[in-house]
This record gives C-alpha cells, structure tokens and sequence, in this order.
C-alpha cells in the first residue's frame, strides 16, 4: 500500500462555522496504481489532493504515506515528503517565468541537495523523457501550453517520487494537448509510476484504472475499471 | 547561497527602475555619511599635518618656569641652569625614540637684525651642526656652516626662503651682510625645509595657529651666539623622533632627563617640557570631529527611511510572488530556504545601493571639497563600514518580509494565480 487514509476529516472555520470538508474519508492506493477522484467544484477534491500531497494536515483521521503516519509531521519533515516522494503538476503549470525549462526541471532537485552536475543532468533526462530535449533553454512564455504542462511533469518525476499528483492537469490545455499530456501519465504509469490525479471530465478520468466519485465531501466507493487493464 | 545571490540579482536587473527607487534612501544616506566622514578625515589630516609639519617629526624641549615658557629675552640666565653637556645630549639621542637632538639657542621677534635699513621680525636661531638636519633643512644656495665656523667663532649667517624674502626682497642673500646686535654677519647661505610645506590655512584662526613663524629664520653658528647675546643662555633642544607616533614619547623622555639633571644644580621651579603636537592636534580633532559627528546622525536618519522603503518593497514583492513561493514550497522549500532567499534579496539590493553611495558619497566630497575649500580625505575603513552597514539595513528590514513570505500557507499561495 502507498497510501492509506483512515477516517480523515477536514473542518474549517469560516467565519464562526464550522465546515466540515473532508468526512470520514478511507482511501488505499496500491504502489503502481492510477486513480482518478472526480467531483464538482466544491466537493472537496482539491482538499483531499492537499492531504494527499503533505500540503495540508486533516483535522481528525491518521494518514499513512508508505507505511509511515505523517499526520502529524512537522513542518521541515512535510516539505521533505513533498520534495523526495511527491511529484505535483498543477493545472497553471506554476512554471517560474525566469527561469529556463531546464532549471524549472532542477529546482525540486535543488531543494533536495543534489549537486550542480547532477542537477544538470537529470533535469535534461526527465525533459528527454517527456520528449523536450530540444527545449531545454526555453523559458516558458517562449513555449505552448502543452510543452509547459510536460516541463510540469518533467518537474514531477525528476526527483523519481513514489507518487503523482496531478490537479486537473489538462484544465487549462486544448483537447490535443491535453491528449498528449494524458498518454505521458500512462505511459509514466507503465512504467510504474504511482498516480493519483483530480479531474472533472469524464474523459480523463477515463484514463485511470480505478474512479472515485468525491460529492460534499465524502468519498464514493471506487470503480475498477473493467477490460484489459485489470 | 551563491544561486540565491544571483538570483536576487536577476530579481533587481528585472525590476529596474523600482530596484533603483528602493535603493534611493540607501544610497543617499550612506552617500551623506561618506562625504561627511571624509571631510572629518580630511580636517583631521590637514591639522595633524599643520601642526606637526612636513614629516620630519621633529619635537621641541624647551625650558619651563613655572608653566610658562623661560623667556630668555625678558630674563638674564637663571642660576643652576647649566649648558647643556655633550653627554646628555648622547644620553638623548640613546632614546629608542629619539635619531637625532640638536642644541640651539633663539629669539623670536628678533629685533636686532638688520640687512642695511630692512628690520627682521623672525626668528634668530644659534644653532649647532645637527639642527639643519632634525629640521629637514638643506642648503640651496651658497653653503653650509664648516666645522671652522663654529670653532673659529666666524660671524657668518645663513637665512631661510621666508628671511630671504622679507630681509632681501627676494635677491641672493650670498655674500651680503646682515646686522646683528651691531655685528656684522656674511651670510653664506640659503637654506630650505626639504619638502615645501605650508600649513593650509582656512580661515584666520588657522592664520594664527600655525603662521607664527612667517618672517622667516635666520641661522648662526651657536658659538657666535655670546657675541651678540649673553653667555650660557638656556638652550632649547631639537629631537627628530623616530617616527610621528615615537613624537609624544620622545619629547617626554628627554625632558623627564633633562629637569632630573637641571634639579640636580638648580633649586628655582625651573624645568624642561616638551611640545606636545601630537596632543595638540587629537585636541583639535576631537573638536572638529565631534561638531561633524551630530551631522552623521542625521544622516543615519535617511538610513533609517531607507530601510523602511526596502521594507515595503519587499512586502508588495512578497505579494507579488504568492505563487511563485508556494510553487516552490510544494516542490519541497523548506521555510527557512524561502526566508534566506528573501533576507538575501533584501540584503543584496541594499548593499548595492551601499556601494552606489559610497561612489556618490565620494564625488560629493570632491565637489563639496572643490566648491567649499574643505579638505577630503576618503576613509577605506569607512567605505567598508558603509557597504557592510547597509547590508545589515537590508537584513533588519528584510526580515519582516522575509518572514512574512516564508510563512504564507502553500495551499493558499498556489491558489492565488
């Protein structure tokens, strides 16, 4: 098991109210799995994908990220997580627009104290992989929206994580992109790439194996996804 | 911390103008403070350099009564005030401060030197062989005294630049006779102080403080003295110290010697006190120092403003950058790598806008110096002091923001597009 999420809640204050975000949430994802949660705005999809990612801590509910309990970490042992065993891809990209696609790719590696050369080097192999190894200097007004979601996943998978992110990864792609983007996810996934994404097409979310439906904050019974995959 | 150095200066060379607008009260502050500090330096070099004169760190000993100086000239020669022997002379020049000491006897104002009708109202000096060489004086024309001068007692003179210009009007004093106490004197020579020194004179107090020899100085052989004036007159003593800073001390030793013998044969409150320029010049120093010294302050206040302008900078830079710090907080930052790099962001703008000060504040003392007569003298430990203080204004003010930044919710930072 990757991840195990056992009875999360989430509550916030707004104003003197209490909402309950997240109820009684249990998830398991196998190592080598792909997931999709899909839900409307407003479902909590983005809070649980907060959770998973170590951005956030549940107000109630232990969270148990390879084995470990992380929902009580410290701030210093999050960002740690976050840098070596979750790789994120949003759905603006969050590109730094100084930088180069390579030293986008680099930064996470930065963070995690690997040297100059190496950085070097396997920010260009990730970008290789996701087929821009001609596009290393480029900084990111200079490419399209697909070519930056892929220095996205570059980013992603350059520190060799556990596990994928990814928030509503095509939202801001046209329908070709989009597509090219979604064959890189699988094509990570066969390789072994654990994948948890949030989306509220139907169409991407067909691209995972198992679906679940998140609705007001309360997570659904997932849907193997039948046929060959299984 | 190198990438965060350069990365905080693309973060300036990409914000041009504001970068430039942030740094303005730095860089005026520390640019008032430069030009204030080198002027400081600068009146502090001059009168150290008035007073102690053109290097050759020569100190005088002369004959106290009481606290004032012994006027020989308004007295006869007192009882138990012996000549000075050769042997305390050596016994001076022994010091590890002193090279050389040279015996003299004088009169300032001298009233009874002429050249034909012209009256002398310098100084009258009987000298000995190495008082042209504690002084720095070297012969330019005619020659200096022989051995056979003082031995043979020859009436023979030598005059200085300024005595050759208020006895002769200017013309070759060699081979003309001068007049002293009814005595005919050749004068041999014209001598001068080997590096042309002038006191800089700003205004007339400095007139009086250090032009008080501008008649000049006529030179005989001390031998000769008795013959225009009396016997055994007390002498004053001549050291070259072996350095500016060996001056106080050297001066102090030989006149600790010298009252230990004179109370030996004297029991009138005679004794031998030395010139203290050095003391003199701190003193006048301190004064000139400590009225520049308010002014620092008040430029420190637009140090101060400045500081508060980095300040708001940096927060709307905080807030511009909401995504950008919680992109990098996701992908594993730690808090303390954003605060670094935000502190060293803060630091480095103002120690640019240091070091442009310290340029500006140096043109503005040469111009100041040029327009307003004051002397400059740029201070290198000063410059440092600037640059370093400024990036210290950069840390302190940086820091509200830096923490500000480092503290914003990843979750909330990613959110705001």
């Amino acid at each position: 098991m990757i991840l195990e999420l056992k009875g999360i809640y989430k509550d916030y204050l707004q104003g003197k109210m209490v909402v309950s975000v997240l109820k009684d949430i249990n998830l398991s994802v196998e190592e080598g799995d792909y997931i999709a949660i899909m839900g409307p705005s407003g479902s909590g999809k983005t809070t649980l994908m907060n959770l998973i990612g170590c951005l956030d801590v549940p107000t109630k509910g232990s969270y148990l990220l390879m084995g470990e309990d992380i929902s009580k970490a410290g701030e210093n042992k999050m960002a740690e997580i976050r840098n070596q065993s979750i790789g994120f891809v949003f759905q603006q990209f969050n590109l730094l627009p100084k930088l180069s696609a390579l030293d986008n790719v680099a930064l996470p590696l930065l963070y995690g104290g690997v040297n100059k050369s190496e950085r070097r080097e396997r920010a260009k192999a990730a970008l290789e992989k996701v087929g821009l190894g001609d596009r290393l200097d480029f900084r990111p007004n200079q490419l399209s929206g697909g070519q930056c979601q892929r220095v996205a996943i570059a980013r992603a998978i350059v520190g060799n994580p556990k596990l994928l992110l990814a928030d509503e990864p095509t939202g801001a792609l046209d329908s070709k992109s989009g597509e090219q983007v979604m064959e890189l996810f699988q094509r990570l996934n066969d390789e072994g790439a654990t994948i948890v994404m949030i989306t509220h097409e139907q169409e991407i979310a067909d691209y995972a194996r198992t679906l679940y439906h998140i609705r007001d904050g309360v997570l659904q019974n997932g849907s193997r996804k039948g046929g060959s995959d299984e | 911390m190198l990438e965060n150095i350069s990365l905080a200066f693309q973060g300036i060379w990409g914000h041009k103008l504001r970068s430039f607008l942030t740094m303005l009260g730095i860089i005026i502050g520390i640019a008032s403070i430069i030009s204030i500090v080198s002027t400081i330096k600068g009146t502090n070099d001059q009168i150290k350099q008035n007073l102690i004169g053109a290097g050759t760190n020569a100190v005088k000993v002369q004959l106290y009564q009481g606290d004032g100086i012994f006027d020989v000239s308004y007295n006869t020669v007192p009882e138990g005030v012996n000549p000075i022997s050769q042997e305390t002379k050596e016994e001076l020049e022994a010091l590890e401060e002193v090279e050389k000491a040279s015996l003299y006897t004088s009169r300032n104002y001298a009233g009874n030197v002429f050249h034909k009708n012209q009256a002398f109202t310098g100084t009258l000096l009987g000298i000995d062989t190495d008082y042209f060489d504690v002084y720095g004086y070297y012969v330019q024309v005619g020659r200096n005294f022989t051995e056979d001068d003082f031995t043979s007692f020859r009436k023979v003179a030598i005059v200085d630049r300024k005595a050759m210009t208020t006895l002769f009007s200017g013309d070759n004093p060699v081979g003309k006779t001068l007049e002293i106490s009814g005595e005919p004197y050749l004068v041999v020579g014209m001598a001068d102080q080997s590096s042309q020194f002038e006191p800089v004179i700003n205004d007339p107090s400095d007139y009086n403080l250090y032009m008080n020899n501008s008649s000049g100085s006529v030179f005989i052989p001390g031998t000769t003295w008795p013959i225009v004036f009396q016997y055994d007159e007390p002498q004053t003593v001549a050291l070259k110290a072996s350095g500016t800073d060996a001056m106080t001390n050297a001066g102090k030793k030989a006149a600790d010697i010298l009252t230990e013998k004179l109370s030996a044969s004297s029991d009138l409150k005679m004794s031998y006190k030395s010139e203290d320029l050095l003391e003199q010049a701190k003193q006048l120093q301190e004064l000139s120092t400590s009225t520049n010294q308010q002014l620092i302050w008040i430029a420190s206040i637009s140090l101060l403003v400045g500081g508060i302008g980095v300040m708001n900078i940096m927060l709307v830079s905080v807030t511009e950058r909401t995504s950008e710090i919680g992109l990098k907080k996701a992908i594993g930052a730690r808090k303390s790598r954003i605060l670094i790099q935000f502190l060293t962001e803060a630091a480095v703008l103002t120690s640019l806008g240091g070091l442009v000060g310290v340029g500006a504040g140096i043109v503005m003392a040469k111009v100041v110096s040029g327009v307003a007569g004051t002397p400059v003298a740029i201070s290198a430990p000063a410059t440092i002091i600037a640059v370093a203080f400024s990036m210290v204004i950069g840390l302190i003010f940086g820091l509200i923001p830096a923490v500000k930044a480092s503290n914003l919710n990843p979750i909330e930072a990613l959110r705001r597009e």
